[in-house]
């Protein structure tokens, strides 16, 4: 069985604030979210800034005893489903709970739980930790506490690929409703990583920008940490329709690829050879392709490596894509990077306007794609793509469809 | 350039790629000693805690030989001494 995979929920939070319409709006808008960190003490790190979710208060969502069992990148996964699944209008029942799968990617998982309790255990003496340390740190408690809310008792699980998670996870999503195996999919990711032990330890890579960041920029001085989730609800698309549902868009391929070479450093090969099984999953040439939402996180290496592994994997046509890096709006979100940006997307294919890229100073001419510097471009695109490429050499890539 | 500081130096460097200290030299590049990027960070953490200096990331960016690192923690703590002799 082979069915074609609709995209009839959206729910987002990042730094643009607490829904989808706040993140479309902003990238649409091509303003960056990227601001001085609160969540850590002013001076503890050689960056001040991040692209962190704004007033957020648990509170407003979950009851007092519910929010003290999630750490925050929990939090941010139950408030994206919720509206995801809200905007799909689909009510679940018991027996399609059984025919429903959640996926979410989370690279680090409860970061600031670990951090807070360590901080008790090492710095202040204290002899012990909070019995509630595993439950909210573990990476799958966002996945969880989805499947509670909704009575959701399928395939419930969470792919932690570092930058790739998402990406994964909503690709074998799509591959699990494209076969038949599950009728619906909540899939996406989420991360809350802005917590000082674990920015000092991104602090100590040199990968962060002390100012903004500026994909594909001469000037480009590293990537910018951000945080949020986001989740898509992903049905056979004659279900959908059937039910009268609002296709926002529709999953037509999904490829991935390890590089087998570093753990750190980019490989042009690997990415483009999962760009390339991408378009052969989706049946697709390469000059179908419009857009490119690029992994773009404004390091030195990645942006070089990536645009060599675009004119790899689309030769000619390279020239007359489309490429922009929301990461310089919303932030790099690592876990949740791939659904921020899928959601960026398919805002860009249903909305006909690409987001730009950023924070853009200066052309690098070993970057010399049209990467849509700052300022939006309305343009119909009818197939996009969205790159994830993680540390240990692992890249996902997902293919997009405009609604028809 | 003094010896102290050199051997202090490839010293760190021999540690932390678990070489021979004696592969190396101050003419040698990082290439030649197979140090890649995520080395290369990994030696300017360990030269950090070394001379108790703080290497910005800009300063870093461009180093690929042992005389360039050496040089470079030169002027580091030469900046150290004279912010320690100036009054505050």
């Amino acid at each position: 069985m082979t069915r074609r995979v609709a995209v009839t929920g959206i729910g987002a939070i990042s730094a643009f604030g607490h829904t989808y319409p706040d993140l479309w709006a902003g990238l649409a808008a091509g303003r960056s979210a990227i601001r001085p960190l609160t969540l850590v003490p002013p001076g503890a790190l050689r960056f001040p800034n991040a692209a962190e979710v704004p007033d957020f208060d648990p509170l407003r969502h979950f009851e007092e005893k519910e929010a003290q069992m999630l750490d925050r990148f929990a939090q941010f996964a139950a408030v994206a489903a919720r509206e995801a699944i809200k905007s799909s209008g689909i009510e679940f029942s018991r027996e399609l709970g059984e025919r429903t799968a959640i996926i979410l990617g989370c690279s680090g998982g409860g970061k600031s739980t670990e951090d807070d309790g360590f901080y008790h255990l090492y710095a202040l003496k204290e002899p012990r930790v909070s019995p509630l340390t595993i439950a909210r740190a573990m990476s799958n408690a966002g996945a969880s506490r989805v499947s509670f809310e909704y009575g959701i008792t399928g395939p419930v699980f969470t792919v932690s690929t570092a930058c790739s998670s998402a990406n994964h996870s909503i690709g074998q999503a799509f591959r699990m409703v494209r076969s038949g195996e599950v009728e619906i999919a909540i899939a996406g990711g989420s991360e809350a990583p802005l917590s000082t032990g674990f920015l000092k330890a991104w602090e100590a890579m040199r990968v962060v920008a002390p100012d903004t960041c500026r994909p594909f920029s001469i000037d480009r001085r590293g990537l910018i940490l951000g945080e949020g989730a986001a989740v898509l609800i992903l049905e056979p698309m004659e279900r959908a329709l059937a039910r009268g549902a609002t296709i926002i868009g529709e999953i037509v391929g999904f490829g991935m690829s390890s590089d087998a070479h570093h753990i750190t450093q980019p490989s042009a090969v690997g990415a483009a050879r999962a760009m390339r099984a991408g378009l052969l999953d989706a049946e697709l040439d390469p000059d179908a392709i419009g857009y490119v939402n690029a992994h773009g996180t404004g390091t030195l290496a990645n942006d070089v490596t990536e645009t060599e592994a675009i004119r790899s994997a689309f030769g000619a046509h390279a020239q007359k894509l489309l490429v922009s890096s929301t990461k310089s709006m919303h932030g790099h979100t690592l876990g949740a990077a791939g659904a921020l940006e899928a959601a960026a997307t398919l805002g860009a294919l249903q909305c006909g306007l690409i987001p730009p890229t950023a924070n853009f100073t200066a052309a690098d001419p070993a970057c010399d794609l049209d990467v849509v510097p700052n300022t939006p471009r309305a343009a119909q695109v009818e197939f996009a793509i969205s790159n994830s490429f993680a540390f240990g050499g692992l890249n996902a890539v997902l293919v997009f469809r405009k609604s028809a | 350039m003094s010896e102290d500081l050199i051997s202090r130096v490839t010293g760190v460097i021999a540690k932390t790629q678990k070489i021979p200290p004696e592969t190396v030299t101050i003419d040698k590049s990082f290439e030649e000693l197979n140090i890649d990027s995520l080395d290369g960070i990994n030696i300017l953490f360990a030269l950090e805690g070394e001379f108790d200096v703080d290497i910005p990331d800009d300063a870093a960016r461009g180093i690929r030989t042992v005389r360039e690192m050496v040089e470079g923690i030169e002027k580091l703590l030469a900046a150290k001494s004279q912010a320690a002799e100036s009054p505050q």
